[in-house]
C-alpha cells in the first residue's frame, strides 16, 4: 500500500478527532470512569511504545538499555526534555563505542 | 483578524514551539531510521502534529499493516484530543465561529490547549490562531532538520539519535509517575503488558500497532477502574493544574 494513503488515514483520523468535538459534538462527557481513562492514556500508550522496544532500537539490547536508564534516571532528577534525550543518546553512543572495543 | 490578539498568541506560544522543534527533531530521526524519506517524514509531521500518535503511526506503517489497525491506534491514542477539543469549544464559546474552528482543531496539542485554557482574557479568533503558528512550524521545521541530520550523520550516530524520541517519552512520563501513585501504576501496567506483548508465544504475533493499543485500553482502563479520578479532577483542565507537570519546560514539549 502506498505510503500516502497511510498518511492521509492517519492525519484524517487525527483531525476528526480534534475537529469534531470543537464544531458538532459538543455534549460534555459525564461519566467519571471514561474521563479517568482517557486521562491515563497519555501514560500507557507512552510506556507501551517505550518499552520494551527502545532495547531494539539500537544496534545491541545492552546500548539500549544504558539510553534508557539514563533517560529515566535524569527524568526522574527532573531534568528537562531536551537534556534527558540528549544524555540518552550519548549513553547509546558511548556504550556502542566500549561494546566495539571490547 | 485582529492583529494585536494574533500577535499575543504568536507570543505565549513562542516556547512551545520551540521545544516542538526538539521533540520533532528525535521524530525525524527515527522515521528516517524506520527507512522513510526525509520528505515524507517531513509531510507526516505537517499533516499530523502529535508525537505519540505519529510514532504509532510510524510503526503500523513499517509493519505494513492494514489501515484498519492505522486508524484504530489513532483513534486510541488521541483519543485524549477529543476531551481536550470539548472543553475548548465551551470556553471559546459563540466568539469564535466554525470556520476558524476548522482549523484550529488542526493544532489542538496538549500545549496549545494549555495555553489556551490558561489564558485570563476571553479567546478570540485571532488569538487562537496566533498560537498555531510556531508550535506548527517548529514541529514541522525539526522533523525535517532530524530527518536531515540523521541521513548525513555517520551509523554510529544515527543509531544513537534513534532513541531520542524514546528519550523524551520518559521525560513526559517519569516525573508524572513519580509524583502520582496511579500514573505509576499505569506506566508500570502497561509496560509490562508490552513485555508481553513483545516476548510471549502467540501474543507476540500481534502486529505492534494493535499491541499498542491493547496495551494502552487495558492499563489505562483497569487503572480507571481501580483509580478513578475525584470528581472535580476528571477533566482535562485539571492537567494544566498538576504540579509542575505543564510548568516550565519540562512539560513544553509533549504534543
Amino acid at each position: 500500500m502506498s505510503l500516502y494513503v497511510y498518511i492521509l488515514v492517519m492525519a484524517v483520523t487525527t483531525y476528526l478527532i480534534r475537529m469534531l468535538p470543537l464544531t458538532l459534538f459538543q455534549k460534555e462527557i459525564k461519566s467519571r470512569f471514561l474521563r479517568s481513562f482517557l486521562a491515563y492514556v497519555p501514560c500507557a500508550c507512552l510506556a507501551a511504545m517505550t518499552f520494551p522496544a527502545i532495547l531494539y532500537a539500537t544496534d545491541s539490547v545492552l546500548s539500549g538499555l544504558a539510553g534508557l536508564a539514563v533517560a529515566i534516571l535524569l527524568a526522574f532528577w527532573g531534568k528537562s526534555l531536551v537534556t534527558v534525550a540528549a544524555c540518552s543518546c550519548a549513553a547509546v553512543f558511548v556504550s556502542e563505542q566500549l561494546i566495539t572495543l571490547l | 483578524m485582529n492583529r494585536r490578539e494574533y500577535s499575543a498568541g504568536v507570543r505565549d506560544s513562542l516556547p512551545v514551539g520551540i521545544g516542538y522543534f526538539s521533540v520533532s527533531f528525535g521524530f525525524g530521526a527515527l522515521a528516517v531510521s524506520y527507512g522513510l524519506r526525509v520528505v515524507d517524514a517531513t509531510l507526516i509531521s505537517l499533516t499530523n502534529l502529535t508525537s505519540a500518535g505519529q510514532f504509532a503511526g510510524l510503526t503500523v506503517i513499517a509493519a505494513g499493516a492494514s489501515l484498519w489497525e492505522m486508524i484504530l491506534t489513532q483513534l486510541v491514542i488521541n483519543s485524549r484530543y477529543a476531551l481536550m477539543s470539548l472543553a475548548l469549544s465551551q470556553k471559546a464559546g459563540s466568539r469564535v465561529g466554525t470556520l476558524p474552528r476548522l482549523f484550529i482543531a488542526f493544532f489542538n496539542t496538549d500545549e496549545i490547549f494549555a495555553l489556551a485554557m490558561a489564558r485570563t482574557q476571553p479567546l478570540t479568533t485571532s488569538y487562537l490562531m496566533g498560537l498555531g503558528l510556531t508550535p506548527i512550524l517548529g514541529w514541522t521545521g525539526g522533523t525535517l532538520t532530524g530527518a536531515l541530520a540523521s541521513s548525513v550523520l555517520p551509523l554510529s550516530v544515527r543509531t544513537a539519535l534513534s532513541v531520542a524520541l524514546y528519550g523524551m517519552f520518559v521525560a513526559i512520563v517519569v516525573p508524572q509517575a513519580r509524583k502520582e501513585k496511579p500514573l505509576l501504576a499505569v506506566t508500570l501496567l502497561a509496560a509490562a503488558l508490552s513485555c508481553l506483548f513483545t516476548w510471549a508465544p502467540v501474543l507476540n504475533a500481534v502486529s505492534s500497532g494493535l499491541a499498542i493499543v491493547l496495551c494502552t485500553v487495558l492499563a489505562a482502563g483497569v487503572c480507571a477502574l481501580l483509580f478513578p479520578l475525584p470528581e472535580e479532577e476528571a477533566h482535562p483542565q485539571a492537567d494544566t493544574s498538576r504540579p509542575g507537570q505543564r510548568a516550565g519546560h519540562t512539560r513544553e514539549a509533549a504534543v
